[in-house]
């Protein structure tokens, strides 16, 4: 895929919603609950994908994504709650819910038996509406053509992560629904994958990415749900969830013991520690501008005050594991017992 | 759309081996049968079927015996073997899931995988019945034969009435389909679809041997295999026939529909 990501000039199909249908939101699930007996998969999640969204959908391994993503496409029932893409439940609406929307949950998987073109003709058929027509250009799109007429038993993992992609495709998706796209990939495989993502999203499709690789998430997702244990812990604009966890700073001065003290009794500062030849604190930033004040009153000299930005991987950690330091400041709401970032509607 | 996904099912199962393993067995044996009685070539005049009695003197009789012999658990395996493995394949492998995710509802899905196991079943009937035809005719001719009541008839109505026979057989034989169409959408494992409807078979035939159970023996599924003796009297027993078409609606329908209401309902999150 690498030279179709780069340079291939085909062109994707496009994502449009058909004329004269009123617009909703791609994905819209209300107090999801799954449950397996004493197992409690999915507990009460809400996620707002809008559109022209590529919404990163973050969570441990068994953390309760797939089971959510399965619930959205029909292929499980909730136990509680609904969910609804484009305003329609698949539930209740069946395979007409899934009208626009396409992608697949876990591996994608195809009948090993029959090639690769043939399993596309078999989708294509049952999706109708001249899917048929656009084969050769979902396999140019991935960069599977020469390989289309071997028979699927022989792709190795990223080739059929490939062709779930162009079987994707074949329905002209506004909402494209990838569950762990990049697993099992090589380095090159997954920024080829990000590449298709990425231009995918260029295109205007909607795209609800599952996944527990945080680089994937925070180099191609706009906003977040992450969720841990079947609950949402965080949903809302990637940048809300950095801005929030990246009040952190490091501070060295001439007297890094007067220093943690003053910083300690000081309000507003929390957290402050002394680690590694630094004083480590929380604090906004007309907190830190007082504090460098009072430092410079004391007479301690400020020889570097540096933020600390956090990374995605330090906000998911305090999120699912519990604080670290830097730590975002999820505020919990009721119900889900979910952070929010703020502009973001909750429900 | 049903039509459709209907065509695919039989596309897959073109495309795969295991669906030759049940068509190679009742095409095999007929074959083996003509071979080895054209070596043979000792016939047993005074043997308790009417028609092996014949074999060596119309080809027309060999389809008959043929068809009481495979009638019992051949061709119940072959349609078994694919009834069983038609949805739970699909739920083992992960296939299942991609097919819902497209544009057609499970009810299509469902009604096209019946319809396939079903189809596979009927050509697994009429190919053993084309073989042993074949086989008979080219080694002991297009002869006329007598039927099970003392009855001459020509060789064109014997054709016919070969044809008919394996065409009344069908009953019971749809009837072991649907429920391995439903042991699949239960099990979701093919081994166990495939062996629990030969077992459900096998169950009635030992009930049927439990003394004081002789009662039920007319409504067991097995007995139903035997409906098409009636064709092969003269006049035609009609009585049978009717009789099977009811005790086997009675099998079949609500093993469907419940087939149909479980893979309607079911969490797919296999594969």
């Amino acid at each position: 895929m690498s030279d179709a990501a780069s340079a291939a000039t085909a062109t994707l199909p496009a994502a449009s919603a058909p004329a004269g249908a009123e617009e909703t939101q791609p994905v819209k699930a209300r107090g999801l609950v799954k449950r397996y007996d004493d197992v409690l998969a999915v507990d009460h999640i809400d996620l707002n994908v809008r559109t022209g969204d590529v919404y990163g959908f973050l969570g441990p391994n068994g953390a309760g994504k797939t089971t959510t993503l399965r619930m959205a496409l029909g292929l499980i029932t909730p136990t509680e709650g609904k969910v609804e893409l484009f305003g329609r439940d698949p539930l209740r609406r069946g395979a007409a819910a899934l009208e626009g929307v396409a992608g697949f949950v876990e591996a994608p998987r195809f009948y090993p038996y029959l090639t690769g073109r043939k399993n596309l003709e078999l989708l294509a058929a049952l999706d109708g509406a001249g899917a048929k027509e656009r084969i050769n250009e979902v396999l140019e799109v991935v960069d599977l053509a020469p390989r289309a007429k071997h028979k699927v038993g022989g792709y190795s993992h990223g080739m059929r992560q490939r062709l779930g992609i162009a079987a994707a495709l074949l329905r002209r998706p506004r909402l494209l629904i990838l569950d762990e796209p990049a697993t099992g990939l090589d380095p090159a495989g997954m920024r080829d994958m990000r590449e298709l993502i990425r231009r995918l999203a260029g295109e205007g499709i909607t795209v609800l990415l599952s996944s527990h690789q945080l680089p994937e998430v925070q180099e191609l997702c706009d906003r977040v749900a992450i969720v841990d244990k079947g609950r949402v812990v965080y949903e809302g604009a990637l940048s809300e969830l950095r801005r929030q966890g990246g009040a952190g700073y490091r501070l060295r001065t001439s007297d890094n013991e007067r220093a943690l003290a003053l910083a300690s009794a000081h309000g507003g500062i929390e957290q402050a520690t002394s680690v590694d030849g630094y004083v480590r604190l929380q604090a906004d930033e007309r907190d830190v501008g007082a504090l460098s004040v009072a430092l410079g009153r004391e007479g301690i000299a400020i020889l570097a005050l540096t933020p600390e930005l956090a990374t995605l991987e330090d906000l998911f950690f305090s999120l699912t594991e519990g604080p670290t330091s830097p730590t975002p400041s999820p505020s919990p709401t009721s119900g889900s017992g979910s952070a929010s970032g703020s502009g973001q509607e909750r429900t | 759309m049903t039509l459709t996904a209907y065509r695919w099912e039989l596309r897959k199962l073109i495309s795969q081996k295991r669906t030759y393993l049940g068509l190679g067995l009742v095409i095999v044996l007929p074959l083996f049968f003509v071979i080895f009685q054209n070596f043979h070539q000792r016939h047993d005049h005074g043997a308790d079927n009417i028609f092996a009695s014949q074999i060596g003197q119309s080809g027309l009789a060999t389809p008959v015996l043929m068809l009481l012999f495979l009638s019992v658990f051949m061709l119940p395996l072959a349609a078994a073997l694919v009834a069983g493995d038609i949805v739970a394949a699909e739920d083992g492998n992960g296939t299942l899931k991609t097919i819902l995710t497209r544009s057609v509802n499970r009810g299509q899905i469902f009604a096209a995988k019946a319809l396939a196991a079903m189809t596979y079943a009927t050509i697994a009937v009429f190919l053993s019945a084309l073989v042993a035809t074949v086989g008979g005719v080219a080694s002991w001719g297009f002869n006329h034969v007598v039927t099970y009541s003392g009855t001459v008839v020509s060789a064109p109505e014997a054709l016919l009435l070969v044809f008919a026979a394996n065409s009344v057989y069908l009953i019971p034989l749809l009837t072991v389909a649907s429920i391995g169409v439903l042991l699949s959408t239960v099990t979701r494992n093919s081994a166990a679809a495939v062996v629990g409807t030969i077992g459900f078979t096998i169950v009635l035939l030992i009930i049927a041997q439990i003394p004081g159970l002789e009662g039920i023996r007319p409504y067991l599924l097995h007995e139903q295999y035997e409906n098409w003796h009636g064709l092969l009297r003269t006049p035609t027993d009609w009585a049978p026939i009717w009789h099977s078409l009811w005790v086997c609606a009675l099998y079949a329908g609500p093993a469907l529909f419940a087939a149909y209401l479980v893979f309607l309902r079911r969490d797919v999150a296999g594969g």
